[in-house]
């Protein structure tokens, strides 16, 4: 028979109630054996569910059916062909006539600087269409890898034979970013050589070709995965990965402190 | 590529391997899962106007739960409903993780399979309320979002799913040492 401040106790675990309901739960807690064996169960069953469950990621290739499906949309129907308000599907939630007007200027005005921001490194990037390819490319089965390895005196000079390049290799596992291999992709007119990391479930490319002098282009998302471009003596770099900016940018910065020490 | 795809690229597809996730603890079998993330993608793409600064992810989730439940009624109306037991044993064997994972031994990956068992049994609304909350963690009031019911009932459906998979698995630990004995 559960305890009537079952659903309370559930509530103070799930981080739901507020400092004062809190104090009041663990007081509680303190003398309900049946809260206490509730909240060392509530724990177990997280933990079991987030290690198992939590590492499972869109498959590549539904993904990139899904983004053609959107290229296909988005053909379709040029943005600029659409009427504004009336017609455009139904929302999240019923918005007033004024929000909908006010919103719809705002957004005009919006999409007018982003869409100058957005679009003008976009539609020059051919690089960036090669990253995103290659990228996606990689996460097919058994194309990830060409030398597994998670040292780098394996993978540097394998480097030497197989690409152009000589970027800059090493192993961050302490970091939580662990070298598990290298790879040659025909990328911009020559063989880049691709350093390949794991990074808890994800996997980053970082790519690295000759540098050509002209600009890089921004980073950004591009089919829900982030590019982060920098240049170091005189090679270019591309990190490419599904983690979050943070998680990127560490491996980044790593990888640039280590060209700077030389 | 045009300012809309441009944000909706930022913003939404993020979420996508949350929609996924989502979509196949929803369905029985892989396939099914695949096309309701795609046509949640595109519903979403549609009405992405729509979305103010309010929450992408609740929101994408939303659409998820939706598409999953207009092919649940479709197949229901062609009189073909494959029963969960069948799809059970493939359909867990295709959950693993799509990443390689050199530590996981086969060991773990029987827990594992126990466990999508054990998860998949629960009844479907049960099921959605304790992944919203334990895989992608989202707060009450954004499973209510969702869902689409009252926050009370989501905290009495987190509390049964809870007990229920922590009872069954017992059970089965249980069954699992009298079977080495």
């Amino acid at each position: 028979m559960p305890c009537a401040e079952s659903l309370r106790v559930q509530a103070y675990f799930d981080a739901e109630v507020d400092a004062v309901s809190a104090a009041d739960i663990e007081r509680h807690v303190e003398h309900c054996t049946e809260c206490r064996a509730l909240l060392r169960d509530l724990e177990q069953v997280r933990t079991a569910l987030r290690h198992d469950s939590a590492y499972l990621r869109t498959p590549p290739a539904l993904r990139a059916r899904i983004m053609q499906a959107l290229d296909e949309e988005t053909a379709a129907i040029p943005a600029a062909a659409l009427p504004q308000g009336g017609s455009s599907p139904r929302g999240w939630r019923p918005r007033s006539f004024w929000a909908g007007a006010f919103g719809g200027a705002c957004g005009t005005a919006l999409a007018a600087s982003l869409g100058f921001f957005l679009l003008a490194p976009r539609l020059g990037s051919p690089l960036l269409d090669e990253l995103v390819n290659a990228h996606v490319r990689s996460l097919m089965p058994a194309h990830l890898i060409d030398v597994v390895s998670t040292d780098r005196h394996t993978v540097k000079p394998w480097f030497a034979e197989h690409a152009d390049v000589s970027p800059v290799v090493a192993d961050f596992e302490a970091q939580g970013y662990r070298l598990i291999g290298g790879r040659a992709d025909y990328l911009d007119r020559q063989r880049s050589a691709v350093v390949v990391y794991q990074h808890g479930a994800h996997v980053i490319n970082v790519f690295s070709w000759a540098g050509t002098g002209r600009p890089l282009p921004p980073d950004t998302i591009r089919n829900g995965y982030r590019f982060v471009f920098w240049r170091s003596g005189n090679l270019e770099y591309c990190a490419v990965s599904d983690t979050g900016r943070d998680e990127l940018q560490g491996l980044v910065r790593l990888l640039q402190d280590l060209a700077a020490r030389g | 590529m045009d300012e809309k795809r441009a944000r909706f690229e930022a913003q939404v597809l993020p979420h996508l391997d949350a929609a996924y996730r989502f979509a196949r603890w929803l369905s029985h079998a892989p396939g099914d899962a695949d096309d309701v993330v795609q046509e949640a993608v595109l519903r979403a793409f549609r009405g992405f106007d729509g979305l103010r600064g309010s929450d992408a992810k609740a929101w994408l989730l939303a659409i998820v739960k939706n598409c999953h439940s207009t092919a649940l009624k479709q197949r229901q109306r062609r009189a073909f409903v494959p029963l969960p037991e069948e799809d059970d044993a493939h359909d867990g064997h295709a959950m693993t993780a799509a990443t390689p994972d050199p530590e996981n031994d086969t060991i773990r990956r029987d827990e594992q399979r126990m466990l999508e068992r054990l998860i998949a049994a629960l009844p479907d609304e049960h099921r959605t309320v304790l992944m919203l909350r334990e895989i992608e963690e989202m707060d009450y009031r954004q499973i209510a979002l969702v869902t689409n019911v009252p926050i009370g009932t989501v905290m009495s459906r987190l509390a049964r799913s809870r007990a229920a998979l922590k009872a069954r698995w017992l059970r089965e630990a249980e069954g699992a040492t009298r079977a080495v004995r």
